[in-house]
């Protein structure tokens, strides 16, 4: 008894000593992570060691917008919203600077660290924010790991020919998008021309169905979402005229792949490439 | 010149009008298509996608503007013969609303998906309720003020529900969408909704239009018009369900359009000689007048920006409205 004891309180004393060898390496990184915006969500979940990142946000597991959503399982969630936030104390918390404007300067006045990331609309972008969260989690390996992949992906893309056609985006409430976005530099990462910014668009515009048709472009590139319900905003791809025109010319680019800026972004780039490439 | 032809005459104008605007909104749109080149396409189908425009596009969009405009002008010429109210109009007694809400249940539930006819006969529902619980108010008296007030209330209510419906759906997008049916636009409408609607107006057209005799006799007050022959509860089913199966089917594709079946008649009654069963074309077709010149505004004035049509018509009938409760203060209480 007497002896096993001692063995035991040998055996703490000696687990406690590494522990607070490996914490000492590890206290300015830090360990208690919560992100509050579906992308910053992804690329934490990408980036961070094991344990790190406490919490995510809800979106972040709703395969619609977020391509990790089985990995988003693994942590707690949270809805971006302050006081649910100041309970999980957290040392550092990610959020978009779009979304919860008061819910940031809510939390920094109660103290807490906050790191805001603009929506990524180019590869370099996504570049810098890849770089940036891992300097921040003392994950910079990691960061580089992941950069250099993205960099291989855009390298093998840019060896191709430019495909030569035109490609039209079209999603939900007849939206396209222009110059200037995320999709625009998939789009040119794929060797598509991008019909909305040739057209002179800058960001996001209502391009009427008579237009679409009018402008003919090779590829009509809509998203998949279902959101199990439906709205007026999604008839325009029941509607006959779009049907009768897009049927063969429809490219289905899931919308989790570029609503956030990532390296698996680069998904997009290779639909849209292999689409361009089977179409007359 | 005589009663009889002064009223030929202004028809005869109204559906040339009518007609003009008809052309006037196959041709109005974002893709540049001249006049002769749309209509050639309109008929030959030879250019594969100018055709397509016109018959799939625009085509639908400029017949919904004249059935659903003539419903409006033909239903609030009804009611305000039938309850003998100034201020009756299927938008302010909350008709338009209800069968809204009717249409946002049947769409965002996922059940017009599954079995289209029933957008329009839900819509017709909440049209139906609504002219039952505002009847029900006013009573077997002509007091203006009640069945405003009753109109009002459905109004709030069912617009109420409306946005609930559309805040719980699980679909992002359809929150947004109050908008479209509370103020109505005919952007994007196909060959689909005609057809949804459609019959149900025409049926409601001819419901309508049969209470003409009816609301010329009505004009000598109730019990007047039942001792002359009038069978007041077929007027009062006829006038009712009229109402309901035209705006609730217009409602159910184009939203919620106010101020038409308000201002058009107004502005007709005198020319017509004040006689109601004459009224009831002449509105149809001023109806169809004020939407198509709606819908080729919001198409002319801001392209890009899918312009509500209830912002342009309540331009023109919300001071209109305030004109007339001016006017009617005297009597109203």
């Amino acid at each position: 008894m007497k002896l096993a004891g001692r063995c035991g309180l040998l055996c703490a004393l000696i687990c406690l000593c590494l522990e607070a060898t490996a914490a000492r390496a590890e206290t300015d990184r830090p360990h208690r992570v919560v992100s509050m915006n579906v992308c910053t969500d992804q690329l934490a979940m990408l980036i961070a060691d094991e344990g790190q990142l406490y919490s995510v946000s809800h979106l972040a597991s709703d395969p619609l917008s977020s391509v990790m959503a089985q990995e988003a399982r693994a942590f707690a969630v949270n809805h971006g919203q302050a006081e649910e936030i100041f309970l999980m104390k957290p040392d550092l918390v990610m959020a978009g600077t779009y979304t919860t404007r008061a819910t940031v300067e809510l939390l920094r006045r109660l103290g807490f660290r906050v790191e805001e990331f603009a929506p990524a609309s180019s590869f370099e972008a996504i570049k810098g924010d890849i770089e940036r969260i891992g300097a921040l989690l003392g994950r910079e390996e990691r960061a580089a790991e992941l950069v250099a992949e993205l960099d291989d992906g855009l390298a093998r893309l840019a060896a191709l020919a430019p495909s030569g056609k035109i490609a039209a985006s079209y999603s939900s409430n007849s939206y396209t998008t222009g110059a200037g976005t995320l999709a625009d530099n998939v789009m040119k990462a794929a060797g598509v021309k991008n019909m909305g910014a040739e057209q002179g668009i800058l960001g996001g515009a209502r391009l009427p169905l008579e237009m679409l048709i009018v402008a003919q472009p090779d590829m009509v590139v809509r998203g998949t979402s279902d959101y199990g319900r439906p709205a007026l905003a999604q008839e325009n791809f029941v509607h006959p005229a779009f049907r009768a025109f897009a049927e063969e010319r429809t490219v289905n680019v899931p919308e989790n792949y570029w609503i956030c800026g990532a390296p698996f972004t680069l998904e997009a780039a290779y639909i849209l490439r292999q689409a361009a490439e089977s179409k007359p | 010149m005589n009663e009889t032809a002064r009223y030929r005459l202004v028809l005869l104008l109204l559906a040339l009008a009518a007609l003009v605007l008809f052309l006037l909104s196959l041709v109005t749109g974002p893709a540049a298509i001249g006049f002769a080149d749309g209509m050639k396409a309109l008929f030959s189908g030879e250019a594969a996608e100018m055709t397509l425009i016109m018959r799939e596009i625009r085509l639908p969009r400029a017949i919904l503007g004249l059935a659903v405009g003539a419903t409006l002008g033909l239903s609030g010429a009804v009611l305000q013969g039938y309850l003998r109210n100034p201020l009756a109009e299927p938008g302010l007694l909350g008709v338009s609303a209800s069968a809204s809400l009717g249409a946002v249940l049947a769409i965002y539930t996922g059940l017009s998906a599954a079995f289209a006819l029933a957008l329009p006969l839900f819509a017709l529902i909440g049209a139906v309720i609504a002219v039952v619980v505002v009847r029900a108010m006013a009573g077997s008296g002509t007091s203006t003020l009640t069945i405003i007030l009753a109109g009002v209330a459905v109004t709030a209510f069912a617009g109420a529900m409306t946005s609930l419906a559309l805040n719980l759906s699980p679909n992002p997008f359809a929150a947004l969408e109050i908008v479209f049916w509370m103020l109505g636009s005919l952007t994007d409408r196909s060959m689909v909704h005609v057809w949804l609607a459609l019959p149900f107006m025409l049926v409601g057209w001819v419901m309508l239009a049969m209470t003409g005799r009816a609301l010329d006799a009505l004009t000598l007050g109730a019990d007047a018009a039942s001792s002359l022959g009038i069978d007041m509860k077929r007027v009062r089913f006829l006038a009712i369900f009229g109402t309901a199966a035209s705006v609730g089917a217009a409602t159910a594709v184009t939203g919620a359009i106010g101020f038409v079946g308000l201002v058009v008649p107004h502005i007709l009654r005198p020319l017509v000689g004040s006689v109601p069963s004459r009224l009831l074309p002449a509105s149809a077709l001023g109806g169809a007048i004020m939407l198509l010149s709606a819908d080729i505004l919001v198409r002319v004035i801001a392209p890009e920006r899918d312009l509500k049509l209830g912002v342009l018509t309540a331009l023109v009938g919300a001071p209109f409205f305030l004109w007339l409760v001016w006017r009617a203060r005297r009597t109203m209480v």
